[in-house]
């Protein structure tokens, strides 16, 4: 018995090693086709979303043509969900994956990650005029935040105790109750606050301070060593000139900052 | 097999207790103010002159016809971009006056116009004058008959406010909320919200229903 369960796992490495080898490829095959397949959200604004002249774009859609610029290749933008996009790399579809992906032991299981390309983060933020530096600043204001999020537990061990909480069900209600002007500051996540920014130009809403960070890395097939140190080169290459920061700074309104590798 | 865990939620008591009295003191508020409106309003669409009654009968099928949570974002969320900023406690208690004071009108009407005439007659031949036939011949009679109709509205506002916790007024609800999104305990902080609704209801009910013959209508034996 135990001797043949020995024999099929054999066969099965036996089976499974030219795999192995062919899924080391995927690097060579884009250069030899002259493109790139990348997985990017078009739901997920500022990282990912559809402009008036209904082309994707966004901060991970920049960063895809980034890197196939740097690599010399043609993109092609694949659309996908934060539900499929790691299927999308699993089956192939794509070679790499640039959607706000955040790095688990779960997932490191099943895809290789990257360095972090771009910062995403929980904060608060409020109007020019408003002065806040840190969760000290927030003392006397009052703040609108999501009840239950991770920026209204992370709020509510960094605010000071005469900071006014003011808890919402959804993030709908948390930002109309910011653009209505019935609190000063918000607290929520980077891309709601990018859509609302983008929507209300006139309130002069900025970012105040990080209450999370939680960076997005960039998603290879599982093996795919070739293709990780080529785009990590890249990574680090952007990080040192400065186009990391700028990538940020143009989307998300803050410079990239420090991220992990 | 559920398991029920209630200390993780009556640990929390001072948030409950907070959040009961947040409820009862909107409730208490609202009932004063709306029931006053509602009165007046009954009285202007029973009796009042036709422009009036037109204007009382906009409000009237407005705000009994959309619901009470559209009313409270409208001002909450609605009337800041016309330069109007309430705190979520007092645009509850505005929403929740103007909700009471649409339907108290409708109660009211009802019991001034089963006033007979004859009273109105009897009332004017004794030399009393508009006001005091209405305050002291008309209205007593007419508000202890609808008087049932009228402390279940308010009950109903006072349930009705749990959705004030929408525009982050720290009411009962609110407190419930904020409690199992904090521990996950979501049934058992829906089970006490739910006893202390409940508690608080009956507890409405047989204080206004006590109050009522003693201070606001006198003691005017009912008409059978």
């Amino acid at each position: 018995m135990q001797r043949r369960r020995l024999t099929r796992a054999a066969l099965a490495l036996a089976l499974l090693a030219p795999l192995a080898t062919q899924a080391q490829n995927a690097l060579d095959e884009v250069m030899a086709r002259k493109s790139i397949h990348i997985a990017i959200p078009t739901d997920f604004p500022p990282y990912g979303f559809v402009g008036t002249d209904l082309k994707p774009q966004g901060l991970d859609v920049d960063m895809a043509q980034y890197i196939g610029t740097k690599l010399g290749v043609k993109v092609e933008l694949v659309v996908v969900t934060s539900a499929n996009r790691i299927p999308y790399l699993q089956t192939k579809k794509a070679d790499l994956v640039i959607s706000t992906l955040g790095k688990n032991p779960e997932r490191e299981k099943v895809i290789d990650f990257t360095a972090a390309y771009s910062p995403f983060f929980q904060a608060v933020f409020a109007a020019k005029s408003v002065a806040i530096k840190g969760p000290a600043d927030l003392a006397g204001k009052t703040v609108s935040v999501t009840r239950g999020a991770i920026e209204d537990m992370e709020l509510s061990k960094l605010a000071p105790a005469s900071a006014d909480i003011k808890r919402f069900e959804d993030n709908n209600a948390t930002v109309s109750a910011f653009v209505s002007g019935q609190v000063q500051a918000i607290a929520t996540g980077a891309s709601v606050a990018g859509a609302m920014m983008g929507r209300n130009p006139q309130l002069g809403t900025e970012f105040k301070f990080v209450l999370k960070d939680s960076p997005n890395f960039i998603g290879v097939g599982k093996g795919e060593d070739k293709l990780r140190a080529k785009v990590n080169e890249i990574i680090a290459a952007a990080k040192a000139s400065g186009d990391l920061d700028r990538l940020a700074q143009k989307w998300l309104g803050r410079p990239a900052g420090d991220l992990p590798n | 097999m559920v398991v029920l865990d209630f200390p993780a939620v009556l640990e929390q008591w001072p948030a409950l207790l907070r959040g009961a009295g947040f409820t009862l003191g909107l409730s208490t508020v609202a009932a004063a103010i709306g029931v006053a409106v509602g009165v007046a309003c009954g009285w202007a669409r029973a009796l009042g002159p036709r422009p009036l009654q037109r204007a009382v009968g906009v409000y009237v099928e407005l705000i009994r016809n959309t619901p009470f949570i559209v009313q409270l974002f409208f001002i909450y969320f609605g009337l800041p971009s016309l330069g109007l900023r309430l705190s979520p406690e007092l645009a509850s208690i505005i929403a929740m006056v103007v909700n009471l004071g649409a339907y108290a009108a409708e109660i009211a009407r009802a019991g001034i116009e089963g006033t007979p005439r004859g009273q109105f007659e009897a009332a004017r031949s004794l030399a009393l004058n508009e006001f005091q036939v209405i305050t002291r011949v008309v209205l007593p009679p007419a508000l202890a008959r609808v008087w049932p109709a009228m402390v279940s509205q308010i009950v109903i506002v006072m349930l009705g406010s749990a959705v004030c916790g929408q525009i982050s007024a720290q009411e009962l609800s609110y407190a419930a909320n904020l409690i199992q999104s904090r521990n996950f305990r979501a049934f058992e902080a829906y089970i006490v919200a739910t006893v202390i609704y409940l508690v608080l209801a009956v507890a409405v009910r047989q204080f206004l229903n006590w109050i009522g013959p003693r201070w606001i209508f006198g003691r005017v034996p009912a008409r059978r």
